[in-house]
């Protein structure tokens, strides 16, 4: 399982690579977000894959019941999710006006900021 | 007193800037209470410095979670002064903001963005925790790009575009490298990695992982090959909130460089050499890229690339020198980058222009504002007894001392030569055409139409950043103490460790 999960990780960082580096803004968000969600699976897949009980000790134990689950990376995960939706929903707002005020995709129009 | 004046500071920018957000639309109230939260903020950032000068680094744990579980701010005393320069500038902008940001943009929350940014500045600062850190880095680029898109002029999008995607992209190389730390470490508490890395077995592992994160914190501090956003969008924004960008934007980069580097990775080896060489090109590129603009603003914006450079080569050092000389540069530069953007404001509105072919006669007509902006210029120059000056000794002597190959050293060494050279040529390029030259056009300029009140609101926060730049310089033996302080803290991270309250085996 690890090992797949290694290789849909990788895919989705090249995927996300791929489009960024791409001309086109649209794609850009989209490599955008391919790219956090391969983060987010490899937080996932850091925290280590196990099959176990929750993270909360039983009624009158002292210690947690093995195997048990990292609840970190999930709440990492989780985190992540949110900030990066955010995040998205600013980029597509900020694209929208791109091309209201441009009438252009293309990213390489965008390039009065950088003449001296 | 209690550990919770940690988060005093960061608590009053958020109550300022949820204040503001309930009373939207009403620019007057806005103004007044942003002014006054900032007064408040930097008083409680100036008792923090004080506890945390007198008494050592304070922890504070968030619910009172025991350290490793919960999330830990700590202030020790590079945190602390970076809070009280933080709120400083932040002083200075907001004072500056009240007439040079114009009321449109006030009305659609100028300032509660500008607080939330503040209270994110100082959050990183105290963050104790990597993933704390990233969530006050997200929260950063979030109110830095709304407040870079406010007012949606064409260029204001364009830089927006390239500001987004490189910081976004920077965020999420953090995030992996988080990612990747966390599966080795089992943590991310800073004080429990510092521990726990030393130890590990697959140090090649843990070698991957500081370039990743320095790749990352990198890009938000504007290094060598990966500074390309910051020359395109700072210019864009109004100049009070591109004043607050380069004094304390790529700052935090930095900061978060120095504390990753001192207290979980070390800078030796390969690492050092990618640092100090970084360090080089970063001086090299900035100081030609300055040399090459023909506008003040961007100018300026590739000063600050160079001059990241010096703090960078002071952290490659890795040696008492090296880190004092880094944060003292880096205390100079808040608030010497925030004035010339000030300053730049004003040089803008009293010649209508920002191309240096266009600009001149400021010492003509307003000759004791020239002599106000010269503090500043001076200053970053580095003309002794400036505070520009007295950081580079130190960097100096850390080059000559440190143990690193004699071929890297002297080419730091040449480096920062040609940055202090640099910077001097452009300086004096942009003294001598905006400043001294003469203009036939006299005084009608956007300048002199301004009320008293409105004046008055731009060089009162130039005068203020001038006294601390002044304050810099001339309490050298203080500032010299306290940043030899911070070094050797930041070297031996014991009393950090033992603050947070990690019991090492």
């Amino acid at each position: 399982m690890e090992l797949v999960l290694a290789i849909i990780v990788g895919f989705l960082y090249a995927a996300g690579i791929y489009l960024i580096l791409r001309r086109s803004l649209v794609k850009l968000i989209i490599g955008l977000v391919l790219l956090g969600n391969g983060i987010n699976l490899l937080i996932f897949l850091m925290g280590g894959l196990k099959r176990g009980n929750p993270p909360i000790i039983d009624a009158g134990k002292n210690t947690l019941t093995d195997p048990n689950i990292d609840p970190v990376p999930q709440a990492l995960i989780l985190t992540a999710i949110v900030i990066s939706f955010g995040l998205q929903s600013f980029a597509i707002v900020l694209i929208k006006r791109v091309y209201k005020t441009l009438h252009t995709d293309d990213l390489d129009a965008l390039n009065t900021t950088d003449k001296i | 007193m209690s550990s919770s004046i940690v988060i005093a500071p960061i608590l009053i920018q958020a109550f300022v800037a949820i204040l503001l957000m309930f009373t939207w639309q009403r620019s007057r109230f806005h103004r007044v209470f942003s002014v006054l939260g900032n007064i408040l903020s930097l008083t409680l950032g100036l008792v923090l410095f004080h506890e945390v000068y007198y008494n050592g680094a304070i922890a504070f744990q968030a619910g009172s979670w025991v350290a490793p579980y919960g999330i830990t701010f700590v202030a020790d005393l590079f945190s602390a002064s970076l809070i009280v320069l933080s709120q400083i500038a932040g002083l200075a902008v907001s004072i500056y903001t009240t007439t040079a940001v114009i009321g449109q943009r006030q009305r659609f929350g100028y300032f509660a963005i500008f607080h939330f940014l503040l209270m994110g500045l100082g959050g990183a600062f105290i963050a104790g925790d990597l993933f704390n850190l990233y969530v006050w880095f997200e929260l950063i680029i979030i109110c830095s790009f709304v407040l870079l898109t406010l007012g949606g002029k064409r260029i204001q999008i364009e830089g927006a575009v390239k500001y987004f995607t490189l910081n976004m992209l920077a965020s999420m190389i953090f995030l992996t490298a988080i990612a990747l730390l966390y599966g080795a470490t089992g943590t991310l508490n800073l004080a429990e990695l510092s521990v726990i890395v030393p130890k590990l077995e697959n140090q090649n592992y843990i070698q991957l992982v500081a370039v990743i994160f320095f790749t990352g914190f990198g890009i938000k501090a504007g290094v060598f090959p990966l500074y390309f956003w910051l020359p395109a969008s700072y210019h864009a924004p109004p100049i009070a909130i591109s004043a607050i960008f380069a004094g304390l934007l790529t700052k935090v980069g930095v900061y978060a460089l120095i504390r990753v580097f001192t207290l979980v990775f070390v800078v030796q080896g390969f690492n050092q050499q990618l640092i100090l060489w970084t360090a080089v090109f970063t001086i090299i590129s900035g100081g030609l890229g300055a040399l090459a603009q023909k506008d003040i603003i961007k100018a300026f914006s590739y000063l600050i690339i160079c001059h990241i450079g010096f703090m960078i080569a002071g952290l490659g050092f890795h040696s008492q020198d090296g880190l004092a000389g880094a944060i003292y540069y880096m205390s100079h530069d808040i608030i010497a980058k925030t004035s010339i953007f000030l300053i730049g404001g004003m040089l803008i509105k009293m010649t209508k222009s920002s191309q240096l072919s266009q600009m001149g006669g400021i010492l003509n007509n307003y000759p004791r504002y020239a002599f106000l902006f010269a503090i500043t210029f001076f200053s970053l120059v580095g003309i002794p007894p400036l505070s520009g000056f007295w950081p580079k000794i130190y960097l100096f002597r850390a080059a000559f001392l440190s143990g690193c190959n004699d071929g890297t050293r002297f080419v730091v060494i040449g480096g920062l030569i040609f940055a202090t050279f640099i910077t001097l040529v452009v300086m004096f390029r942009i003294w001598n055409q905006a400043i001294a030259s003469k203009s036939e056009e006299g005084a009608h300029d956007d300048f002199a139409g301004l009320s008293k009140s409105q004046k008055s609101s731009m060089w009162l926060p130039v005068v203020l950043l001038s006294f601390v730049v002044l304050a810099l310089g001339f309490g050298a033996e203080f500032l010299g103490q306290i940043t030899q302080r911070i070094a050797s803290e930041l070297l031996d991270p014991a009393a950090y460790i033992r603050a947070v309250g990690i019991i090492v085996e």
